[in-house]
């Protein structure tokens, strides 16, 4: 993967910089060591490694300001991060950049239960912005599956999804407002505790633009009062194409389960090995899970499971109990480690319309085949965003390219079948050079625009999200 | 008057590459909201047609002149619909002719269901328009997720046509649920009866729809509750919600009827009350619990102001004397002049003043759009 050549002249002047930083930063919020910048080297996207120029941990939006406007006027690059678990090598530094971390802003600002939000510092971990409601019953709907770990900074950057948007939405749609501190220094609001701003909506334009237009330091979310229960079935299917034909004949009899995941052959085996969570041996597997009162539940499974039968199921499992539900979730939720033990894999993240599940299922297995590189299938199926991951060894040379090329295979199919790149993961700088393949360039140049207007000297995050040779003339003229 | 009326994207595209001046976009002319505008009418009419429909997908894409009659009726037919509840602005406006979808999702309308699916916006997959330079760009797609790239799908949402010529839309739709009901609580004074929205829509009986109006369809204080699902889903709630109301003082009647249920909303939705008039008529949306508050400070200037509330309280509709300036009332949130004369639109902007540095945004946005400034001139300020 390539990356722009450093600014030099941005690197000479390190220590002038880093005096900068200091004189605004508490003496630990800055770091500048060769040997501590290297824990900054690189975010979930492992393969690819630089350490920054610097570090900042600000703490308040008036610091992340402050550092900000030193950066605009020494035309310093800043790549912002909350935890760093992107997937697609979002917050993935390069040597002239500084590293803005968001770590330390993790208060919870307002909790307004009877208006139904939250106001917290995005440096908060996803998981404890639910933590904070609980013990009022209620929740954050996003689930990614780093939520232990990942901050709402790169949530609201990513526009994250997990396993339970099917029903409750992704980021982009729990999202009421943010404090924004501009490259420049400004800070902006947008949004807030009330719905739909007039004017522009950019609030949805700022939620997945990939810590290219601003610097999120503070969010209101729209949180939700807990359903009063939750329950899976299980159903095993001796065939894709029957199993996707139950997907969309469970969403079309008007149904909405709040997750609808997907695991073919390979994941199955591989987790079963791992995690010996019963599943069937068959060819497709899906897990439906229903919500609401005991009777609600119990409703919703009849007719899920009526439809089931309709396909011949080899396998039809109700979870009776909380033991049984966390057996029947236990194989989906470690079938990434249940991979990671067989080999080194990477995780895709295409998205198709439901209708061409089978097909696309199909050509993927011809192609794991011609590349001599197995692939296990775990989605969410009820929204089409798919999860192959791709076998290989990265000691072995050679391995990794291959699997890179396979994986933009299958990325291009997902485009040619009507669907895209990236459904929740972003694009950073792992589908980049894909974007050609997705978009017209003035589909590109439109949207290169728009960062024109928030960011003119294209200092944020600038070497992800478009092809390098598209934004050239762009970065270039920054310098 | 000459109309320009392309057939297809490619002379839509045509047309806004030569063209000379201003232009006024139209879809079905239904929503006569906005400052107003000078320039030649640019018809999207004969961009119709449903291009795409897959019901196991819950996937439809249109052309942007399609009649939403149309795709109501093409969704019925699967016992499908659009989610996010569109209203439908003539009886308030007193305007006539078709609406379009295009219209619906320029000005990103959305009714009562807004609080439990999003806004037209969050249903929203894809969008391809024509900018400023005649150049036809998309943006998302017809799938569920989808972040690849900058979300200009949002952005377009709601721009009013100030950026561009909406030609096609993908949308996510909805099934139609087998039972819904309205719980009706009659009696409730403004602070009680949004406090009762409250604890609807805090409890995990899925709300639907909460609106309260002071005056309702019988002449009483009414705040109505939607519930939708699976009939014996619906029965469970109702009962449930009976007894979260117990203590609320008010007289609690369960509406089953789906024609009555729907009917009820429509008034809702279409803001029933307000038709007709010949007052100004403003949308407000806020932070739910400080509407009551604010209506009644307005009420000690204008006892007579009409009111209903949607949303749970985040939405209120107010209709005033007209020329009143309701931003000088101070309130955190936005405030949209939706019904005005000509020169009440001109004098008090229609939509809400941007804070300095975010309207610096929106200009240098519309100038990369639309870099001619042909597009809807005046209408968004």
């Amino acid at each position: 993967m390539e990356m722009p050549v450093p600014d030099q002249s941005v690197i000479d002047r390190k220590a002038h910089i880093v005096a900068q930083l200091r004189a605004v930063l508490p003496a630990d919020a800055v770091i500048d060591d060769e040997a501590e910048t290297r824990a900054y080297e690189c975010d979930a996207l492992t393969a690819y490694r630089c350490p920054p120029l610097a570090a900042v941990l600000p703490s308040s939006t008036e610091e992340v300001s402050a550092v900000l406007k030193i950066c605009h006027r020494e035309g310093v690059p800043v790549v912002p991060r909350g935890a760093g678990t992107s997937l697609a090598g979002g917050a993935l530094p390069t040597a002239d950049s500084v590293i803005l971390g968001v770590a330390r802003m993790n208060e919870v600002l307002e909790t307004d239960y009877d208006n139904r939000f939250i106001r917290v510092q995005t440096g908060r971990t996803n998981l404890s912005v639910s933590g904070a409601v609980e013990e009022n019953d209620f929740f954050y709907a996003p689930d990614p599956s780093s939520q232990l770990a990942c901050a709402i900074a790169g949530n609201i950057a990513m526009n994250s999804g997990g396993a339970h948007c099917l029903k409750y939405g992704v980021t982009t749609n729990n999202l009421m407002g943010v404090t924004m501190v501009m490259m420049d220094g400004e800070i902006v609001e947008i949004g807030g505790a009330h719905l739909d701003s007039g004017g522009l909506d950019l609030l949805g334009l700022i939620c997945g633009s990939e810590g290219q237009l601003g610097v999120v330091t503070e969010a209101t979310l729209r949180i939700l009062r807990k359903p009063e229960g939750a329950r899976p079935v299980l159903m095993g299917f001796d065939n894709n194409e029957v199993a996707g034909q139950c997907v969309s004949d469970i969403i079309k009899a008007g149904i909405l389960p709040v997750a609808i995941e997907f695991m073919d052959r390979p994941c199955i085996r591989a987790t079963e090995a791992f995690a010996g969570a019963g599943y069937p041996d068959c060819e497709a597997l899906l897990i439906v899970e229903v919500e609401g009162s005991e009777e609600e539940i119990a409703a919703q499974l009849d007719r899920i499971i009526a439809i089931a039968r309709t396909h011949n199921p080899v396998e039809l499992r109700e979870s009776a109990s909380a033991e049984e539900s966390a057996k029947i979730w236990l194989g989906r939720k470690s079938a990434f480690g249940a991979m990671g033990q067989i080999n080194d894999y990477m995780c895709l993240d295409g998205t198709i319309p439901v209708s061409q599940l089978p097909f696309v299922l199909r050509r993927i297995g011809e192609m794991s085949k011609e590349y001599g590189l197995d692939v296990g299938n775990v989605f969410h199926a009820g929204d089409g965003n798919m999860h192959p991951l791709i076998l290989f060894d990265a000691n072995k040379p050679g391995d990794l390219e291959l699997c890179e090329a396979f994986g933009a295979d299958i990325l291009k199919l997902c485009v040619e079948v009507g669907g895209c790149l990236t459904g929740e993961h972003g694009v950073g700088i792992e589908k980049r050079d894909l974007m050609v393949d997705q978009y017209a360039p003035e589909d590109l140049e439109i949207q290169m625009a728009v960062k024109d207007i928030f960011d003119p000297k294209w200092l944020l995050n600038p070497a992800k999200v478009f092809p390098l040779a598209s934004s050239d003339t762009r970065r270039m003229a920054a310098e | 008057m000459t109309i320009m009326k392309p057939e297809n994207e490619a002379a839509l595209a045509e047309m806004v590459k030569t063209a000379q001046g201003p232009i006024r976009i139209f879809g079905g002319g239904t929503r006569d909201i906005g400052g107003p505008t000078e320039g030649e009418v640019l018809s999207v009419a004969g961009l119709s047609g449903v291009s795409l429909y897959e019901p196991g997908a819950l996937t439809l894409v249109a052309q942007a002149g399609t009649p939403v009659a149309e795709i109501e009726s093409v969704l019925a037919a699967e016992s499908q619909r659009l989610a996010f509840e569109p209203m439908d602005h003539r009886a308030l406006l007193g305007t006539s002719g078709t609406p379009t979808i295009g219209g619906v999702v320029a000005a990103n309308v959305s009714g009562p269901r807004r609080i439990q699916v999003g806004a037209c916006r969050d249903s929203l997959l894809g969008v391809r328009f024509v900018d400023g330079q005649g150049r036809i760009l998309k943006n998302g797609g017809r799938v569920m997720k989808n972040v690849t790239g900058y979300d200009l799908v949002k952005l377009m949402a709601g721009s009013w046509g100030t950026l561009g010529v909406l030609s096609e839309v993908s949308l996510k739709v909805q099934a139609v649920p087998e039972a819904s009901a309205c719980v009706l609580l009659y009696g409730l004074e403004e602070t009680a009866a949004v406090d009762a929205m409250s604890a609807a829509l805090g409890s995990p009986y899925d709300i639907s729809g909460a609106a309260h109006a002071p005056i309702g369809i019988d002449g009483h204080s009414a705040t109505m509750i939607r519930i939708e699902g699976l009939e014996a889903s619906v029965a469970y709630r109702v009962e449930k919600l009976k007894a979260l109301f117990a203590g609320a003082g008010a007289e609690i009647h369960v509406e089953r009827a789906p024609q009555n249920v729907a009917a009820g909303w429509s008034w809702v939705r279409d803001v029933a009350l307000m038709q007709g008039g010949s007052g100004d008529v403003w949308r407000l949306s806020v932070k739910p619990s400080d509407a009551p508050g604010l209506v009644a400070r307005l009420r000690e200037e204008h006892p007579d102001i009409k009111v209903l509330y949607d949303w749970g309280g985040g939405l209120v509709w107010i209709e005033t004397p007209a020329g009143r300036d309701l931003r000088t009332t101070g309130f955190a949130g936005h405030a949209t002049l939706i019904r005005a004369s000509e020169e009440t639109r001109r004098t008090l902007r229609t939509f809400h003043p941007e804070p300095t540095p975010i309207a610096a945004i929106t200009k240098g946005l519309r100038a990369r759009f639309d870099p001619r400034g042909i597009f809807n001139p005046g209408l968004m300020g």
